[in-house]
């Protein structure tokens, strides 16, 4: 009883507490954010916002201003709701120098650009823990490429790409030797190196390749940016621990007032390059591709890199002070502007890439860092946005001369005027704030009409879900002299940087269906005519179809247990959303998703005798339930011949005699 | 109560904001989406039309078949029609191709092969069809000169000349 009392009274206090802090966060919301975000039955969002799923290692894609989740791109990570990294032909992208890798910690997108303006063609994402980018098909929502990075400790400033994608970049956050060296931890000043690789982007195909690295003086690239407009041409990075601490960063890394931007010229890397003053490296890293037309990756090994060396190569690298653990590096639509944001500072510098230009004409410079020139920080500055907030992270901007800063320390957003530096309004957010988004907010011409927080701390804001909660994104309407908050939606993993374009400029080109004719996979079967069993030693390949409804061979005689047998269907739908699954029983691996005109490979080893029915997963019609099979499997060495078919064909019981 | 009427309305001003929206601006993606529900009532028992619902109102035939559009057919059949039609009479998924060109205008072949969902959807013999059949026979996404093969291969698979 008192038992009960206590815990009546302890329920009261909650609700007491909540119903509290319920009014503060409801006062935010006015009127008429509902109408802003409901999105009728049968109507389409907006926006597409794609979303980095963080430690999900994909990226999921939401639809602005409605919050719906549209669909999760497996990018790094397994998926096995659509076999990613499961089926025989998605795991070789998965394939690194340290084998198969079936996580990774994705952390930045970034959409493709032309003359500075999203163009749809592609997304790129970064791979944090084993350091790689991917790029992604915006016709088919497919990964089509992953290609590893050498000589990194942790991709995290990447892939901020150049106004026309000529080169998408891959700065390393942990500093590390060259190659593969065996050196001291300590010695982390004479060793360590932070490279930043610029890989160049093929306009017609996507396909990446890594032009050249920048080895840089170690220390942390944070963030990254390029130029554009008159800055076209530059790379800026967020830098911290230019200390070169190599323990107890927190404090350690934390010493100095300024940190650098670093300022790269990649043109004239470009010159260098070009004039063969590069240094050509050993060294090995994968480089994974996917082709539409056979349904399948395949996985190369590269074994060379291009060194720049800027303490040897002049006029390439500059270093501009900015206080104090810089995290953002944001440049602004005109091209003119560059914003760092130092984590642990109490404002906002403002660089002038006019200035920043003057100041290395003039070569004003208070020093040199391990070779590298040091700008004047007064010499770049445009100006200081003075006590903005705590904690400043990220940086967009709405075309209409405004920024926007994300303030993890004191969760809010603040809108300020880039001229003058002055704030011009300042919103919570609900809670700890990370990145942030306007729709085109990095490129010449944003749609200044929403900015979405990603925050990192949920807390209260959804029913509760036990110990792990989902991270929440909120939407805020800039269109206004006042950000108003209209809208929150959970997301998957932990959304970091995102990015979102007018629906108008992806959603005509999505890809309905392959076209089965076009089908150049090595085991497709064109029809059922082609279906066919074959045995080669213990490995069994089954070229099997699937239509509404029905999977043929459906019924299959003469494997052995251990055998290794290959599922190689091809769906022979030629109508949008009819995909097929498979799955066969006890099959140590996920299903396969077969999309019209498509054909996939589920790899199974039986470990024993018996039946093992396979099916449908994917409810494709009304029959959807009949569309099923049997695998007969007998025991190693036993005479049961190998028979298939389905209907006629399949294999009769020899009469006895 | 009070707030369910705050839903109501708010919904209908939304809905409303909706139907004027778009003025004019350029209109964004959301104003174009196509009004779901417009599904059009049609009278089963109304005349029907023995040449189907599509392009197809007039399909010339050959005399002798034509080879090449006969072999095209065949290789488009293997493919795409295989699966759940036989050759035979013999009803498989969907009915067995024997006698299909005496029992469908040519016209009829064609728009239900290149617009199999309208048909499905009104068109009373394929309508009929799909009550036996039970299954709704994929779009298989033919052009228009696949669709005259197939049925130039009909028409041979039923001894025509």
């Amino acid at each position: 009883m008192k038992h009960y009392k206590l815990m009546l009274c302890a329920l009261g206090a909650v609700i007491a507490g909540q119903s509290c802090k319920m009014k503060d966060t409801g006062n935010v919301v006015q009127g008429d954010a509902a109408s802003k975000v409901y999105v009728a039955p049968g109507k389409y969002d907006e926006f597409y916002n794609f979303v980095s799923g963080g430690f999900s290692g994909q990226v999921s894609v939401y639809g602005i201003p409605s919050g719906r989740l549209l669909k999760v791109i497996p990018v790094f990570s397994v998926n096995p709701e659509n076999g990613y990294g499961f089926s025989e032909e998605t795991k070789p992208m998965l394939n690194t120098t340290a084998g198969f890798v079936p996580w990774d910690d994705e952390h930045h997108l970034a959409l493709s650009q032309t003359n500075g303006e999203h163009d749809g063609r592609w997304i790129f994402a970064n791979a944090n823990n084993t350091p790689r980018v991917a790029r992604i098909n915006l016709g088919t929502f497919k990964t089509d490429e992953i290609l590893e990075i050498p000589n990194s400790g942790g991709n995290h400033s990447s892939p901020f790409i150049t106004e026309n994608t000529e080169y998408v970049i891959a700065g390393t956050r942990f500093s590390v030797p060259l190659g593969e060296a065996d050196v001291p931890i300590s010695s982390f000043k004479e060793n360590f190196k932070s490279v930043a690789s610029f890989i160049n982007v093929d306009q017609g195909t996507g396909n990446m390749k890594i032009a050249f690295q920048i080895a840089l003086p170690g220390m942390s690239l944070d963030l990254s940016r390029a130029g554009k407009g008159p800055s076209h041409g530059w790379f800026f990075f967020s830098t911290y621990n230019t200390e070169q601490a190599n323990t107890l960063l927190e404090v350690n890394a934390s010493q100095k007032d300024k940190d650098f931007i670093v300022a790269v010229n990649w043109k004239k890397a470009e010159e260098y390059v070009k004039a063969g003053k590069g240094t050509k490296m050993k060294t090995r890293y994968y480089h994974n591709k996917w082709n539409e037309e056979t349904h399948s990756a395949t996985s190369e090994l590269e074994q060379e890199v291009l060194v720049l060396d800027p303490a040897e190569l002049k006029d390439m690298v500059y270093m501009i002070p900015c206080p104090k653990s810089p995290h953002g590096c944001d440049v602004d639509p005109s091209g003119e502007y560059i914003v760092g944001s130092g984590k642990l500072a109490a404002l906002i510098p403002v660089f002038s890439f006019n200035k920043l230009m003057k100041a290395i004409n003039d070569k004003t410079f208070e020093g040199e860092y391990q070779g590298i020139p040091v700008v004047k920080y007064e010499a770049a500055l445009h100006g200081e946005v003075q006590k903005p907030g705590l904690g400043p992270l990220h940086t967009e901007f709405d075309g209409k001369g405004n920024a926007y800063t994300s303030f993890f320390l004191s969760s809010e957003v603040v809108k300020w005027s880039i001229k003058d530096v002055k704030v011009l309004d300042r919103v919570p957010t609900y809670y700890s704030i990370g990145h942030l988004c306007v729709p085109g907010g990095d490129t010449r011409k944003p749609y200044g009409k929403y900015v979405i927080a990603y925050n990192k701390i949920t807390k209260d804001r959804y029913l509760p879900t036990g110990p792990e909660l989902a991270q929440s994104a909120q939407l805020y309407d800039i269109s206004g002299d006042k950000m108003q908050l209209i809208l929150d939606f959970p997301t998957i993993g932990e959304p970091h940087y995102a990015q979102a374009i007018d629906a108008k400029v992806i959603k005509d080109r999505s890809v309905k269906i392959f076209d089965i004719n076009k089908n150049k996979h090595q085991y497709v079967a064109m029809g059922e005519k082609e279906t066919k069993v074959v045995r080669n030693g213990n490995r069994v390949d089954i070229y099997m179809t699937a239509i509404r409804s029905h999977l043929t061979p459906d019924n299959i005689e003469g494997v052995f247990v251990g055998d290794e047998v290959y599922f190689h269907v091809t769906n022979l739908e030629q109508d949008w959303d009819v995909p097929h699954g498979f799955a066969i029983k006890h099959a140590a691996n996920a299903e396969l998703l077969i999309m019209p005109g498509e054909t996939s490979t589920l790899k199974f080893v039986p470990d024993r005798t018996g039946i093992y029915p396979f099916y449908c997963t994917d409810f494709c019609s009304a029959l959807h339930q009949e569309m099923q099979g049997y695998l007969r499997v007998s025991p190693k060495g036993s005479n049961v011949p190998l028979k298939y078919g389905i209907g006629d064909t399949a294999p009769k019981a020899v009469a006895a005699k | 109560m009070n707030r369910k009427n705050m839903v109501v309305l708010m919904l209908s001003m939304s809905a409303f904001i909706y139907s004027c929206g778009g003025g004019g601006e350029e209109k964004s993606v959301r104003d174009q989406t196509p009004d779901p529900g417009k599904n059009e009532y049609v009278d089963p028992n109304k005349d029907v039309n023995p040449k189907g619902i599509g392009k197809f109102t007039n399909v010339e035939l050959t005399h002798p078949l034509d080879v090449n559009m006969v072999k095209g057919g065949e290789s488009v059949y293997d493919v795409k029609c295989s699966s759940c039609h036989k050759l035979t009479d013999e009803k498989l998924v969907g009915p067995g191709w024997k006698g299909v060109t005496d029992r469908r205008q040519p016209e009829w072949v064609m728009n239900f092969v290149t617009n199999v969902d309208e048909m499905l959807d009104k068109d009373a013999e394929a309508k009929a069809m799909m009550e036996v059949c039970m299954v709704r026979m994929p779009n298989q996404n033919l052009t228009d000169a696949e669709a005259r093969n197939i049925l130039e291969f009909m028409r041979k698979n039923d001894g025509k000349n």
